[in-house]
């Protein structure tokens, strides 16, 4: 595996960096009631849909930009962006022959196969893969198997359609229109994404993934996922992102929702490898997205594994409610910035419930000019009786022009509970690197590994395929981070 | 094997190394003994191509190449390993992954291809029985949470699985319980042969019990100033340092 590594890391760059010739369908710049109104009748959505789009953008009109992350960029024009794009393609596809060769041949390059097939030799479980490309989802592969099992793995838009009850009981549910200015504007103008609801005592068979991937130029890209997990039920969802090189900025607002029923468990992976701007900090998606999942019933559990290692602005806070007793929330985190990166990523672990638990590993390595914030809150609320959190938080830094900083926030409200909190800063170790080359390896290698060693327990809670990606990304965008 | 002529060097502005030359060939076990402060390790680390050091003279070629104009990772790969005095730890990668990723790097200079993932398992396994190395060590990360004579056992461990041509052993023995040292010396005697060389630096004669070399050279500020067999140790281990500080003094 560390060959493999090896020889990517020598395969300099972002390497998603190309644009495909994909025939899009796109309307005009801008953003206005109409906008909403046309986003809407495209898709054809019933009225409780637009209606609870209009709501969000009036309500959006109302609100402004968040100042308070430790991140600086221009001001964004909103006017200025494309709010739909999508490929000039059918979305209901009876087989993979119908589709558009340009898209299988993009996400082939990207490493995904849209054909329903095993995808690691010699590993039982598949992966059913929903693919989002700029807008729209154009192929959710092994539909039928799931829906066996009362599985449905759907693109939002379908969900909308075929599942309406599903998305009215739930939509909003754990991220509220009203709940921050990119969220009400992805509520506005979401144009698709993934919906997966697991039935009672059901464990997914495969691990569900969904793929973004930003295309066409001068778009945002506004996707919404929802995943349930209901009465006892089992998923592990992946979620990956990649971009063309642009040297404008990009960008991408999501909204992601986990519900998890009495004794049902969600465990959500992301590597995050939008396009982060080219050695001086030009170009690169902002990627401002709100993740939360709340565990509602008894004994259920949430898990937030991500590796951000891409966008040249990361600001997202995956989170936990914890309202059923003895509910748990996990967050484990990789976030590296390198040249002019920014990020302020971490989580919120809100406890309502009585005997919940949570626990955050934060891993924030930062090189060449970056400036990487980790911000998390624990709210240990009055009736959370003997409520539990440990919290570690680690900065590595590469270099002598990076910043690492660290804002926990902490709140206990009852005497039962228990919080713990450890940090540490460091800078990457001479004698490390030097006691690397003596065995033969150069000082990228070096970097890589002590990195990924440092990682080691984050990297650790993903599923293996994900894990093998999660290290190559890192050696990849640390490079020249050191000296 | 290596050839050091009249080789200097400083650290900031003190000059430590002061025209040491040493010439070792195949199949030679040399000895560096010499009181605290004299440079023994500068030596080491200057061998090994510490950047912190400043080479300010003379000449060193390994196996016909100028091994002062190679990086110290070419310097591995062209097979020169030091096992360090105070072996450094790298929480999280594990001692297997380490030495795969470290033989991978080697071979591939060498325009080998890299031994597949039996052959490689296989191999490690023999080198573990050299230094009596269990699994509870190798599985854990490279020298975290170590004792010091793990540490040691580690890069002797690690020596045996690079083969190298040339090794420098800093101080190996320096820490070493009396169980620990005859292990250690056990496994540079099973990887010693005709073809590699050893340059061991110690304070002790007692190594030399079990590690027979076959030269044996007292260093003193900077440089060689006697050179005998291994009887010089034991002299060395009954009457000091301080005859030979005497001599240097009466030669200038």
């Amino acid at each position: 595996m560390s060959q493999e590594i090896i020889d990517e890391v020598i395969a300099s760059d972002y390497k998603y960096g190309w644009s495909s010739d994909i025939e899009t369908e796109t309307i005009k710049k801008g953003l206005t009631e109409d906008t909403v109104r046309l986003i809407s009748s495209k898709k054809n959505e019933p009225g409780w849909m637009l209606e609870f789009r209009l709501k969000a953008f009036r309500h959006w009109l109302k609100m402004t930009e968040p100042t308070w992350p430790n991140v600086q960029y221009p001001k964004i024009d909103f006017q200025n962006i494309i709010y739909y794009a999508a490929p000039k393609q059918k979305i209901e596809l009876e087989n993979l022959d119908q589709v558009d060769p340009e898209l299988i041949k993009t996400f082939e390059k990207l490493g995904i196969s849209l054909e329903e097939q095993k995808r690691l030799s010699g590993v039982r479980s598949n992966i059913a893969v929903d693919a989002v490309i700029d807008s729209v989802s154009v192929k959710t592969t092994f539909k039928e198997t799931l829906y066996e099992k009362g599985i449905i793995f759907c693109s939002f838009s379908e969900a909308v359609q075929e599942h309406p009850d599903l998305i009215q009981k739930y939509l909003g549910t754990v991220v509220p229109y009203t709940d921050n200015f990119y969220a009400a504007l992805n509520a506005a103008v979401f144009s698709d994404g993934s919906f997966c609801y697991i039935p009672k005592g059901v464990r997914c068979p495969m691990e569900l993934s969904t793929y973004f991937r930003i295309n066409s130029a001068g778009t945002g890209q506004f996707e919404r996922t929802l995943l349930i997990a209901d009465e006892g039920a089992y998923v592990s969802y992946l979620e990956g992102c990649t971009a063309p090189m642009r040297d404008e900025n990009q960008l991408h607002a999501a909204v992601v929702e986990l519900v998890a029923h009495k004794e049902g468990e969600i465990k959500y992976s992301t590597v995050q490898n939008w396009y982060p701007g080219d050695k001086e900090g030009k170009g690169g998606i902002y990627n401002f997205v709100t993740k939360r999942g709340i565990c509602l019933g008894e004994r259920s559990k949430i898990s937030w594994t991500q590796v951000e290692t891409g966008s040249a602005i990361t600001w997202k806070y995956p989170s936990v409610i914890l309202k059923g007793d003895y509910s748990v929330g996990e967050f484990y985190s990789v976030a590296v910035t390198n040249n002019y990166q920014q990020a302020d990523t971490g989580t919120k672990m809100l406890h309502i419930g009585k005997n919940t638990k949570s626990t955050i590993v934060s891993k924030g390595i930062s090189g060449g000019h970056s400036n990487n914030s980790y911000r998390g809150l624990v709210r240990i609320g009055k009736k959370a009786e003997n409520s539990r959190n440990f919290s570690q938080c680690d900065s590595l830094l590469l270099g002598d022009k990076c910043g690492a900083h660290t804002f926990p926030y902490i709140e206990v409200n009852n005497k039962s509970s228990k919080v713990e909190h450890e940090a540490t800063t460091s800078k990457i170790g001479e004698d490390q690197i030097f006691y690397c080359k003596q065995r033969g390896l150069d000082n990228e290698k070096a970097v890589a590994l002590i990195v990924n060693g440092y990682c080691r327990d984050v990297l650790n809670q993903l599923p293996m395929e994900f894990a093998v990606e999660a290290q190559k990304l890192l050696s990849i965008s640390l490079e020249g981070s050191v000296g | 094997m290596i050839s050091i002529k009249n080789l200097s060097a400083r650290i900031e502005s003190k000059e430590i190394l002061k025209g040491f030359s040493l010439e070792v060939k195949p199949g030679e076990i040399h000895a560096i003994m010499g009181p605290n402060g004299t440079g023994k390790s500068t030596l080491a680390s200057v061998l090994a191509g510490r950047e912190e050091y400043e080479v300010t003279g003379g000449e060193v070629t390994f196996n016909g190449k100028n091994l002062l104009e190679l990086s110290p990772e070419d310097r591995a790969r062209e097979g020169v390993f030091l096992a360090f005095q105070y072996p450094i730890e790298i929480p999280g990668v594990s001692n297997v992954n380490f030495l795969k990723t470290a033989m991978a790097e080697i071979y591939k200079y060498r325009g080998l291809e890299p031994l597949s993932a039996k052959d490689f398992l296989a191999y490690f396994k023999e080198k573990q029985a050299i230094v009596e190395m269990g699994n509870d060590l190798t599985k854990r990360s490279v020298n975290e949470g170590f004792s010091g004579g793990e540490k040691k056992r580690n890069e002797i461990f690690q020596m045996a699985m690079l083969n190298p041509k040339l090794a420098i052993l800093d101080e190996t023995d320096s820490g070493l319980d009396i169980d620990a040292l005859r292990i250690v010396a056990n496994g540079v005697n099973k990887v010693r042969n005709s073809e590699n060389a050893f340059i061991v630096i110690t304070h002790y004669q007692r190594l030399l019990d079990y590690i027979i070399p076959d030269f044996v050279h007292v260093m003193y500020d900077g440089r060689i100033v006697k050179s005998g067999g291994k009887e010089l140790a034991l002299e060395l281990e009954e009457k000091g340092y301080d005859w030979i500080k005497q001599e240097v003094a009466e030669e200038a």
